[in-house]
């Protein structure tokens, strides 16, 4: 469903992206891992849409469309949807009445009829429980003197919520202590299915332990450098980046 | 970001939905301003010898007196004698019921979304329609009266209430007080007078819905507003006008007396015309407001939301002298393209106990200026007063402008006043975030912004506070691109 190729991207003269290759099949889980700094957040970033970003090679097609020709507001209605690594706070809008707004925005955009209150209300009720969610939470302002942990488990809750077709994680699992981040792990799984994609940004091993993937990718100076399947995580987690870095450095050895 | 500042200034000047103009044959003063002119208006509304009187005093007074500077606002001089200061839609004088009321302008109060036939019942909201310088109708005035409420133009109120009228009128704003208000009680034309007597709660919103139709016409609104120990009332004004590439003058003197528990809520959403994106034409609004609690545990209420007009000078105050009564002022004041508002409050604590609670939020675009002007005077006799002030102020783009001026005077040592200010920009990582969930960068702004003014716009009554919603949105349309 996503197919990004030769992707060059960067920030007003510097390059970030250097030639991404990535290919995500609807059903499939992928990983992504690499050192800080590396271009993960940016390629979220410039899938999404962010102003600021420019593309300056490649392509990235979603569902079949050139998704960027797409306005940032298109491809989330197409679809995509991305968990922030830092999600920012709206003052005095409630979390509730944005999730409806975004849910009804995005039905307008199919053609479909908005959701009344009592039926979106249902819907969220139903979604709440799975990730553990109070209602407390969703009447506060979005994200406004939300702990970290709570700021991660709403992306993850609007997500269920949006029902995309592919879904970016960016760090989902930083901030998160051991019970929440079950949960949330959960709740993606609970999302996972034969016709969505899901591609997690992490540091740690220790989420893919719960969300297990079918491919891991290690990203390195904007470019993917190895990819491999679920144990490739383990060697990094045992040996750290350094023998990927010397293996780029060195390239006869590859 | 830069993509989205570049397009800050192309706002649709199509988003004014109000500014039509009624054909209709209007019976007009002569251009200008002199004691004839001040006795035509009186002569015209058939007023009596004392309140001619009254208007001459303070046009003597006016013509000493200089147009005040202080307020962060520019504009060129206000030329006094090209003002037309009275006209009236030349239509059967004192329609005795709704029913007489000339079609044309029935037509015109409904295309402004105000209907004017008692079907209103339903949302429980009665009306009184002021167009240029004359009341055209006030509904339910029956049923009101029922209940020894008095709800009706000014107008009507010198020539049927002339005892009531004499004791309020000019007696919280006093004709001297400032050049505006001298000059509104030389030539008011008409306005409201709501009187509810002792132990009454009014069960209805009050609202008085004011239109500028006429050419190079100023409206020069007085509103008076009694309410007698333990009554209640919520009274509402709504102001539209059409677009013009001449300036047009608006000086209203609103005034409020609460006595001893008594609350009076005082909501206004103002939408003048407020001039074209080059900052062409608009209302120049200069109004006086101020209330008096005067009796113990009375309660003044001011909620504005302010969209409109190219200027805006206005300061509605509470003078707190009975002990124990509570001022409160809530304010959204939106400045978009060339728009100027230098609005804010004045809380006068004079009496033991009192409390007064300020929370004004600025919401500035285009290329425009918005200042909140405040002062809370704490006098030597209003022992262990409080009051809390909070102004935030919120910026679109960077080539406009927020301004606070807050100003404290305490005269007691028992008494605590509390300020708090901030300024924020709407972040291009929250409308990137509102897109990424779907939402246009429209729909995001909108968003934002009334999370931003909720919590005075959940001060407005039920029935207009949607209203108020869309238009806050409609005000900042195209100013992010
Ligand atoms: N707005 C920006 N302006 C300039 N440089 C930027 C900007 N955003 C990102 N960068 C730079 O691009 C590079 C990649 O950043 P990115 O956030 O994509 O890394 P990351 O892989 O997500 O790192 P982390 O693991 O720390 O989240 C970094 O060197 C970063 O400093
Ligand atoms: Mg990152």
């Amino acid at each position: 469903m996503l197919s990004i190729q030769n992707l060059h991207a960067g920030i007003e003269e510097r390059e970030i992206l250097n030639g991404i290759n990535l290919e995500i099949k609807a059903g499939e889980v992928h990983a992504i891992m690499g050192p800080n700094g590396s271009g993960k957040s940016t390629l979220a970033s410039v899938l999404a849409g962010r102003d600021g970003y420019n593309v300056t090679q490649g392509t990235a097609d979603f569902a079949g469309k050139n998704f960027l020709d797409l306005s940032p507001e298109d491809r989330a209605r197409e679809g995509l949807f991305l968990a922030f690594q830092y999600p920012v706070e709206i003052p005095g809008v409630s979390t509730t009445n944005f999730i409806k707004t975004a849910v009804n925005e995005t039905r307008k955009y199919h053609g479909q009829e908005p959701l009344d209150a009592v039926g979106f209300l249902k819907l969220m009720k139903e979604k709440m429980k799975m990730l553990h969610i109070d209602q407390s939470l969703l009447s506060r302002s979005l994200n406004e003197g939300f702990s970290g942990g709570e700021k991660k488990r709403n992306e993850i809750f609007q997500m269920i919520m949006l029902q995309p077709k592919l879904a970016i994680l960016d760090e989902t699992d930083s901030g998160l202590d051991i019970d929440a981040l079950r949960i949330v792990a959960h709740g993606v799984n609970q999302f996972r299915s034969k016709d969505n994609g899901v591609l997690v940004v992490t540091h740690y091993q220790r989420l893919l332990d719960y969300i297990v993937p079918d491919f891991v990718h290690v990203l390195y100076n904007g470019r993917i450098v190895k990819s491999g399947t679920k144990e490739l995580a383990l060697e990094l987690e045992e040996k750290g980046y350094d023998f990927i870095k010397n293996q780029v450095n060195e390239p006869e050895t590859v | 970001m830069n993509e989205m500042l570049s397009t800050l200034e192309e706002t649709a000047l199509s988003d004014y939905k109000y500014g039509f103009v009624t054909n209709i044959e209007a019976d007009s003063a002569p251009k200008g301003l002199n004691e004839d002119i001040v006795r035509f208006i009186s002569a015209k509304k058939n007023e009596p010898e004392w309140m001619l009187e009254w208007r001459l005093k303070a046009y003597r007074h006016w013509l000493k007196m200089v147009e005040p500077q202080w307020a962060n606002l520019k504009y060129p001089p206000i030329d006094f004698q090209d003002i037309i200061y009275y006209s009236a839609p030349k239509t059967k004088a004192n329609p005795k019921s709704l029913d007489e009321i000339d079609p044309e302008l029935k037509k015109t109060f409904d295309k402004l979304g105000i209907s004017l036939e008692e079907q209103k019942r339903l949302t429980g909201v009665a009306v009184d329609a002021v167009i240029d310088s004359v009341s055209i109708g006030t509904s339910f005035k029956e049923q009101l009266a029922e209940l020894g409420i008095i709800f009706c133009s000014m107008s009507e109120a010198i020539r049927e209430h002339p005892e009531l009228v004499r004791k309020y009128l000019g007696s919280v704003v006093p004709m001297t007080d400032n050049y505006f208000s001298a000059l509104n009680s030389a030539v008011f034309s008409d306005g409201s007078f709501c009187f509810i007597p002792s132990g009454v709660r009014c069960p209805m919103e009050l609202s008085t819905y004011f239109r500028i139709n006429a050419e190079n016409t100023g409206q020069f609104e007085r509103t008076l507003i009694v309410a007698e120990d333990n009554s209640y009332v919520s009274y509402l004004e709504g102001c539209t006008a059409p677009m013009r590439d001449e300036n047009q003058l608006h000086a209203a003197v609103v005034e409020l007396v609460a006595l001893s528990h008594a609350e009076i809520k005082y909501s206004t959403v103002q939408n003048w015309y407020p001039g074209d994106k080059e900052g062409k034409g608009g209302i120049y609004n200069f109004v006086t407001k101020r209330g008096i609690c005067a009796g113990e545990h009375a309660k003044i209420s001011w909620t504005q939301v302010e969209t409109g007009s190219a200027i805006t000078w206005k300061y509605p105050s509470v003078i707190l002298k009975g002990d124990h009564s509570i001022g409160e002022f809530y304010s959204v004041a939106v400045t978009n393209n060339h728009q100027q508002a230098d609005t804010g409050t004045k809380m006068q604590h004079l009496g033991k106990n009192t409390k007064s609670r300020i929370v004004s939020k600025g919401i500035s675009a285009g290329f425009s200026n918005n200042s909140y002007r405040g002062l809370v005077h704490i006098g030597k006799t209003a022992k262990n007063a409080r009051n809390h002030s909070q102004c935030d102020s919120l910026l679109l783009g960077d080539k406009c402008g927020a301004h606070t001026f807050p100003y404290i005077e305490v005269k007691n040592n028992d008494s605590v006043v509390e300020h708090e200010a901030t300024t924020s920009k709407i972040g291009e990582d929250q409308i990137f975030y509102c897109n990424q969930r779907g939402l246009d960068t429209e729909t995001a702004v909108a968003l934002i912004i009334n999370g931003f003014a909720k919590e005075v716009m959940n001060q407005l009554p039920m029935e207009f506070a949607v209203e108020a919603q869309k238009l806050l949105a409609i005000s900042l349309e195209g100013s992010v691109g």
